[in-house]
């Protein structure tokens, strides 16, 4: 028998390796196809969306294309046949009742704009369109000394690039002012959101840690018949709805709630504590929706300690506290980070908790892309705002990944 | 106190002591919240919180009012077939192909393994909110938006990961050299898939479909962002009546999901130590 394979076995065998390979990918195709249809791709559509804003594009076409030729940086009006061209264009904006969704859009790169447009487009409506177009556009800067403004004309010719950058700027308190420089707003908003977000992610985090450490501690070291029955206990709260544990906390924290009435009962206090629609709301419901993730990784960690380890420090001669910090309390650090990226990662993007029982103090990053979303229909900064918490998100899968090994994710 | 070691200083006694107290604090955080809301949801006032009545055991102060209101409000009514409907379609489609995929991905042989391993479980990991933003442009474009078809398949997207990793699991221990004997006696492929691999990752493949199950049955955003009012679910309707007037017919619903997950609770705990048992040999 030889020991050698010769050329043709072994190109058989690449063959045979080949069709394996191609056998294990038609297995994974079909969901390949899905998640990426189904998840990929609105993923891919959102990040599009916080850069792709054709609107203004949309409503004045021609005057755009006809601002082309014209120098926005020479801090002059467009020439006339552009103003004329706008008036048309309004004045068929006007008609169309469309005139709205350009005050809208000019309004938030030229704040007061908005009613400028909406009254000069009702004046337009009435004039012939014949009239505007030989009259060099001085029918509309006659109708108000904002036209008069080059700085409104230059914000018109930027918002018709159908690219922008400026929502990414928005959702970091940035804009541009007047001279195209990067400046900060003077009121935070949404990186007030973020750190307040991270703050209030990194405190649960800690909470559960906190909590969770002597829970899995004494869950490991007991037998395990006890610990499987407790477990129970662990487990029962992370089958539960999220609603029905939020709903939970609304019953306990309310004014005449469950906390309350038991401690005004007691006489601990006199005033019912403000409890619900706070920062505190949040992190407490969150503490407690998101503890079985620091105790499951915790427990399945220490369940493999070996208790020699610290047994052997303290017979030879170590105190316990130092024995524990230095001996104990390493062994248990794969478990913790584990459990710990997990909780942050899912805490920062939560909005369901937040959004019933956070008030205004309590709202996080997501509550506001919420609100982007669907009460100021502002979708375009919502996807910026969402992008970058996607970035932050993917930085910490990233890290998780390095940690732990996403292929090491367990569950129950 | 016989059941410390006889080594133990008063120190370590009340180290070890003040340990279990402390853990048993921890899981009365964990249980106590959950517990509360069941007997509130049979208070006779219309009320979030315990009544006096409630408190001296009177039995007028108690009733069936709440859970009667839930199955004759027609909401209500809809919203539980919509989470059954919505939530079985969507746990049919994640479970054939996360376990499809699942086989695929763990052979280690399988080409991009890391890159394509960490595709299929992104669902699981961006932020609800991020999903269903994006969910809401792109499926409103392909006119999927306030349908059944539209929640559907965004839910079984969002359960797809949880089969993976449960079926992958179940397969960890899977001996292929089964599959090439049966295959090498001349079974066909899918005789083979059926009777040979099937029955020894069952146990993986149905807590997988539990899991997808329990994510579409309590998801939210992506109701709130994709479905019109005819989709409602039982967690959106929840969601709405939290926000607008809090009424207790929510805590019966709440009780009756607590019930729920108990079910569940006890079906995983099977499945777990059947399937412990098939990889011991026993069965």
């Amino acid at each position: 028998m030889s020991a050698h394979l010769s050329i043709e076995e072994i190109a058989q065998s690449q063959k045979q390796l080949r069709r394996k390979k191609v056998r294990l990918l038609a297995f994974t195709l079909p969901l390949l196809c899905f998640v990426t249809l189904a998840f990929l791709a609105p993923i891919a559509t959102m990040l599009y969306r916080s850069v792709y804003h054709p609107t203004v594009s949309q409503l004045i076409p021609q005057t755009l294309t006809e601002m082309q030729q014209w120098d926005a940086s020479a801090n002059s009006l467009p020439p006339a046949p552009v103003l004329e061209t706008f008036s048309v264009e309004l004045r068929t904006l006007a008609k169309q009742r469309d005139s709205g969704k350009l005050a809208e859009e000019l309004n938030r790169a030229v704040p007061g704009s908005s009613s400028l447009i909406k009254s000069s487009a009702r004046k337009l409506k009435r004039l012939e369109e014949e009239a505007l177009l030989t009259g060099g556009g001085q029918q509309l800067l006659d109708m108000h000394k904002k036209w008069h403004n080059p700085y409104l004309w230059t914000s018109m010719k930027k918002l018709g690039n159908v690219w922008t950058e400026r929502y990414y700027l928005t959702a970091l308190d940035l804009e541009r002012n007047q001279k195209g420089a990067i400046e900060a707003r003077d009121t935070q908003i949404y990186l007030k959101l973020y750190w307040r977000s991270l703050r209030i992610a990194l405190t649960i985090t800690l909470l559960t840690a906190l909590l969770a450490f002597p829970l899995s501690y004494y869950l490991a070291n007991t037998s395990s018949k006890k610990a499987n029955t407790l477990m129970v206990f662990v487990l029962l709260p992370f089958w539960t709805s999220l609603l029905v544990r939020t709903t939970s906390w609304i019953a306990l924290l309310q004014t005449n709630g469950v906390v309350n009435s038991t401690l005004q009962s007691i006489g601990i206090i006199d005033q019912p504590l403000e409890m619900l629609y706070t920062e505190f709301a949040t992190i407490i419901a969150m503490t407690h929706i998101l503890l079985p993730f620091m105790v499951l990784p915790l427990y399945s960690v220490m369940k493999n300690i070996d208790p020699s380890y610290f047994r052997a420090a303290l017979s030879l001669g170590s105190k316990p506290m130092p024995a524990f910090f230095k001996i104990y309390f390493p062994m248990t650090l794969p478990g913790l980070s584990a459990g710990a990226l997990l909780v942050f990662i899912i805490s920062i993007g939560y909005y369901i908790t937040p959004a019933l029982v956070g008030g205004t103090d309590g709202q996080m990053i997501s509550n506001i892309i919420a609100f982007h979303m669907q009460s100021s229909n502002n979708w375009e900064l919502a996807a910026a705002l969402g992008s970058l918490l996607l970035i932050l998100i993917v930085l910490l899968y990233w890290i998780y990944d390095r940690l732990v090994g996403v292929n090491n994710i367990k569950l129950g | 106190m016989s059941r410390f070691p006889r080594y133990y200083s008063p120190l370590q006694k009340l180290g070890s002591v003040s340990l279990s107290v402390s853990a048993y604090v921890v899981l009365a955080f964990l249980m106590l919240p959950i517990l509360v809301i069941i007997p509130l949801s049979f208070n006779a006032e219309p009320f979030f919180t315990f009544t006096e009545g409630m408190l001296a055991l009177e039995p007028e102060a108690y009733s069936l009012e709440w859970y009667q209101q839930i199955f004759s409000d027609d909401q209500w009514v809809l919203a539980i077939q919509n989470s059954f409907i919505i939530g079985i379609c969507a746990t049919a489609i994640a479970t054939v192909l996360g376990t499809l995929a699942a086989i695929g991905m763990s052979n280690s042989d399988m080409p991009f393994q890391r890159a394509i391993m960490a595709m299929l479980l992104s669902p699981m990991i961006v932020p609800l909110i991020i999903t269903a933003a994006g969910m809401f442009f792109f499926y409103t474009q392909l006119n999927l938006a306030g349908s059944y078809l539209g929640v559907i398949i965004a839910h079984a997207a969002l359960g797809t990961p949880f089969v993976i990793i449960t079926v992958n699991a179940a397969l960890a221990g899977f001996d292929y050299s089964l599959v090439n004997a049966s295959l090498g006696m001349g079974a066909k492929p899918t005789y083979t898939f059926f009777k040979i691999i099937m029955p020894l990752i069952r146990p993986g493949v149905i807590s997988g479909a539990l899991f997808a199950f329990v994510t579409s049955f309590d998801e939210v955003i992506v109701v709130l962002f994709l479905a019109g009012p005819e989709q409602r679910t039982i967690p959106r309707q929840m969601f709405s009546g939290l926000r607008e007037e809090i009424s207790p017919t929510i805590l019966a619903v709440a009780t009756l999901l607590v019930v729920v997950s108990m079910l569940l609770l006890l079906t995983l705990e099977y499945l777990r130590s059947r399937s412990e048992r098939i990889r011991m040999g026993e069965l």
